[in-house]
C-alpha cells in the first residue's frame, strides 16, 4: 500500500508531463509563436500556423484527452484502484 | 413559408421540448437538485456540459469576430477549448474523486478554512452573475428581432422558461434540457456550414471546404487573402507580429480561466465515477470542438461572400437582406464621394460600409440564398445556447447561495427540505435579478467577462491544482496567493478599461498585454505567492494531507460521495 500509490502517481505525472507539453506545443507554439514560420508551408489550401492556430490545435486536443484516458483506465487496472 | 412563419415554429417546437424534458426530470432531493444526482451518463453529461459551455457569444457573435480578425481570431478558437485538456487531466477526476457538490466545497476543506471558502464563493458568484446577465440580453436580442417582440418582452419570455425549468429540476432538470439544447444549437449551426460550404467549394464538409479550391479553381483561402490585400486589409492568414505576446497571454487566460469557471467544474460532480469524469470532459470538448472548428469556416465564406456581394456594387441594386438588416442599425452605408457604389476598404475616410460583426452568424444564411427554413433554424439555435449557458450559470449561484453560504456557514442544522427550499427560492431569486439586470444592463457588463476569466484564471485554477498536485501547500499559502492572483488581475483590469473608469493608455500596456490577457500573468504570480508562503508556514494538519493522498486515486469513489449524502 505504501509503495504502490507512489508508483501509480509517478507513472500519472509522467503521462501529464508528456501530454501537456503536446498541448503547449500545438496550440503556443505552433499556433502562436512559430506561426509565421509555419506559414510558409502549405497543407491542402491552408498556411501551417494559420491551420493550427484555427482548426489543428482543437483536433489535438480533443486526440490529447482520449488518449489521457485510456491510459489511466489502463493504469488504474494495473495497480488495482480501478472502480467497478 | 416566410422566414418569421419557421421562426415561430421552430422556436416554439423546441420550447416545448425544453419544458416536457423539465417536467419528466424535476428534482427530489438537494443531490439531484445540485448534481443530477451524480448519476449522468458521461456521453449526456459531455453534451450537457457542451451546451452549458457554449453561450450566445459562441453561436453568434464568434464567427463574425473571427471573419473581421482573421489569424488572430484563433486566441478565442484555441483559448475556449484548450482549458478542457486541462480540466480532463488536472482536475476533474481529482474533484469528482473529492466528492462534493462545489469549488467553494473543495476550497474550504482543502484549506481548511471558512475564510477560504467564503473568499471562493464571493468569486462563484460574481464570476457567475456577469456572464448571466450577458445571456439573458442575448435571449432579449434574438427575440426581439426574429419574433418582432419588444426587447423588454423578449427578456421575459426567456426568464418565464428558464425558471420553469430550473426551478423545477435543478441541476437534473437542467442537464436534461442542455441534452437537447445541445442538439438544437449544433444542428442549427452545421445545416448552414453544410450548405455554403457546399455552394462555394463542393466539399460538405466546411473544416475541409475551408481549405479547398473554390469554384473558380483558387483556394479559398489564397483568394480571400487577395481580396482583403486589394481593398487595404491585412491578408486574412497573415500574421500580426506586433500582436503575438498579447495573444500568447490572451489565448492562456482564457484556458486557464475555462478551468477555473465554477459552471464548468461543477459539471463534473455530476457523473458516477472518477473514470466517467476523465471521459465526459473529452466527450465535451469532442462536441464543442464540432462547432469551433466549424465556426472559422463560417468566418471564411461570410467574409468572402459579403465582399464579393458588396464591394463596389450599386446601391440601387443590393439583396433583400442588406436592407433588412439596415433597418435595425447594424449595417449602415454612407454615400461619402456620392457614386452610388458601395466602397468597402480598409480606409476609415474612404469606406462607407459598417457591419456590425454579431449579424455575421445571423445573416449568413440569407447572404448566401438559403432555404426560409434554415434562417428559423438558426433563431432557435442561438436562443438554445443562450438558454443553456443561463440555466447553467443559474444554478451554480442557487447553489452557492443555499449550499455554500447558507448550509455550511450560516445554518449548519438546515433539514434536508429546508435546504432543497432554500435552492429553490434562491434560483428564483438568481433567474429574477439576471432577468432584470438584463433589462438595464449595467453599460460594465460587456467589459466584465474579460474580469470573470481573469479571476478564474488568477484564483480558482492555481489554488484547486495546488491543491491536487502539493501535498504540502497549506491554508496561508493559497489563501495569500489567491488574494494577490485576483487583486493584482482586478486592479489592471479596472485601470486599463476605460469603460470601467481606468485612466490607463493601451501604449502603457506591460509588454502590450491586453486586460484581456492579464490573467495569465495573475495566475503566474499566485502559483508564486502561494508556493513561497507555504513553505514558511506550517504544514497542513495530517487529515487534509490524508484528503489529499486520497482524491488522488479513483476508487472508492462511490463510497465517498454516499456518506456525504
Amino acid at each position: 500500500m505504501n509503495k504502490k500509490p507512489t508508483t501509480y502517481w509517478r507513472t500519472n505525472l509522467k503521462y501529464l508531463a508528456i501530454l501537456l507539453t503536446i498541448w503547449f506545443v500545438v496550440s503556443f507554439l505552433f499556433g502562436i509563436i512559430l506561426a509565421e514560420t509555419l506559414n510558409q508551408y502549405q497543407i491542402g489550401g491552408f498556411p501551417l500556423g494559420f491551420w493550427f492556430a484555427h482548426q489543428g490545435s482543437i483536433y489535438a486536443f480533443v486526440i490529447l484527452i482520449f488518449v489521457y484516458v485510456y491510459l489511466m483506465n489502463k493504469l488504474d487496472k494495473k495497480f488495482n484502484v480501478d472502480e467497478v | 413559408m416566410s422566414a418569421q412563419t419557421w421562426t415561430y415554429i421552430l422556436v416554439g417546437i423546441t420550447f416545448l421540448i425544453y419544458i416536457i424534458i423539465a417536467i419528466i426530470t424535476r428534482a427530489g432531493s438537494t443531490k439531484e437538485f445540485y448534481v443530477a444526482g451524480g448519476g449522468v451518463n458521461p456521453i449526456a453529461n459531455g453534451m450537457a456540459t457542451a451546451a452549458d459551455w457554449m453561450s450566445a457569444a459562441s453561436f453568434l457573435s464568434m464567427s463574425g469576430l473571427i471573419a473581421f480578425m482573421g489569424y488572430s481570431g484563433g486566441q478565442y478558437l484555441m483559448g475556449w477549448t484548450g482549458g478542457y485538456v486541462l480540466l480532463a487531466l488536472l482536475l476533474a477526476p481529482y474533484l469528482r474523486k473529492f466528492g462534493k457538490f462545489t469549488v467553494p466545497d473543495f476550497i474550504g476543506e482543502r484549506y481548511y478554512s471558512k475564510n477560504a471558502r467564503l473568499i471562493a464563493l464571493i468569486c462563484a458568484l460574481f464570476i457567475s452573475f456577469t456572464y448571466v446577465v450577458g445571456q439573458m440580453k442575448g435571449v432579449g436580442v434574438a427575440f426581439a428581432r426574429f419574433l418582432n417582440v419588444p426587447f423588454d418582452t423578449g427578456v421575459l419570455i426567456g426568464i418565464g422558461i428558464v425558471f420553469f425549468y430550473a426551478v423545477l429540476g435543478g441541476m437534473k432538470g437542467i442537464t436534461y434540457t442542455q441534452v437537447a439544447q445541445f442538439c438544437v444549437l449544433i444542428f442549427a449551426f452545421t445545416v448552414p456550414a453544410i450548405f455554403i460550404s457546399l455552394q462555394m467549394t463542393g466539399n460538405p464538409v466546411p473544416q475541409l471546404g475551408l481549405g479547398s479550391r473554390g469554384t473558380d479553381g483558387v483556394y479559398l483561402l489564397e483568394r480571400l487573402n487577395q481580396l482583403s490585400v486589394d481593398l487595404g486589409f491585412d491578408a486574412y492568414t497573415s500574421i500580426d507580429r506586433s500582436n503575438l505576446i498579447n495573444m500568447f497571454f490572451i489565448t492562456g487566460a482564457l484556458m486557464f480561466g475555462t478551468a477555473g469557471l465554477p459552471h464548468v467544474i461543477v459539471r463534473f460532480f455530476t457523473v458516477p465515477r472518477v473514470k466517467d469524469a476523465r471521459i465526459s470532459a473529452g466527450w465535451a470538448l469532442l462536441f464543442i470542438a464540432i462547432l469551433y472548428t466549424t465556426a472559422p469556416a463560417v468566418a471564411v465564406f461570410a467574409r468572402t461572400n459579403i465582399i464579393d456581394t458588396l464591394s463596389n456594387s450599386s446601391y440601387a441594386t443590393v439583396p433583400q437582406w442588406f436592407t433588412n438588416w439596415e433597418n435595425t442599425g447594424l449595417l449602415s452605408f454612407e454615400d461619402k464621394n456620392n457614386d452610388g457604389k458601395i466602397q468597402y476598404v480598409a480606409d476609415e475616410n474612404i469606406n462607407e460600409l459598417t457591419i456590425d460583426r454579431d449579424i455575421i452568424v445571423l445573416a449568413n444564411p440569407e447572404i448566401a440564398n438559403l432555404p426560409a427554413w434554415v434562417i428559423g433554424l438558426v433563431v432557435a439555435g442561438g436562443l438554445a445556447a443562450a438558454l443553456s449557458t443561463a440555466a447553467g450559470l443559474l444554478l451554480v449561484i442557487s447553489t452557492s447561495i443555499s449550499h455554500d453560504l447558507l448550509k455550511n456557514y450560516l445554518k449548519p442544522d438546515i433539514s434536508e427540505k429546508g435546504e432543497l427550499l432554500a435552492a429553490r427560492v434562491s434560483i428564483a431569486v438568481a433567474v429574477v435579478a439576471a432577468g432584470l439586470a438584463g433589462l438595464n444592463p449595467p453599460g460594465f457588463v460587456a467589459q466584465v467577462v474579460a474580469l470573470a476569466f481573469g479571476l478564474a484564471a488568477s484564483s480558482f485554477f492555481p489554488a484547486i491544482i495546488l491543491g491536487i498536485f502539493d501535498k504540502r501547500m497549506n491554508r496561508e499559502g493559497a489563501m495569500s496567493g489567491m488574494i494577490i492572483g485576483i487583486l493584482f488581475t482586478a486592479s489592471y483590469i479596472i485601470y486599463f478599461k476605460p469603460q470601467l473608469g481606468g485612466p490607463g493608455l493601451p501604449e502603457n500596456f506591460w509588454w502590450g498585454i491586453s486586460p484581456e490577457g492579464i490573467g495569465t500573468l495573475g495566475m503566474i504570480f499566485n502559483f508564486i505567492i502561494a508556493l513561497i508562503v507555504s513553505r514558511l508556514t506550517e504544514a497542513p494538519p495530517k487529515e487534509v494531507m490524508e484528503l489529499t493522498e486520497r482524491i488522488r486515486t479513483p476508487r472508492g469513489s462511490q463510497v465517498s460521495s454516499v456518506q456525504t449524502h
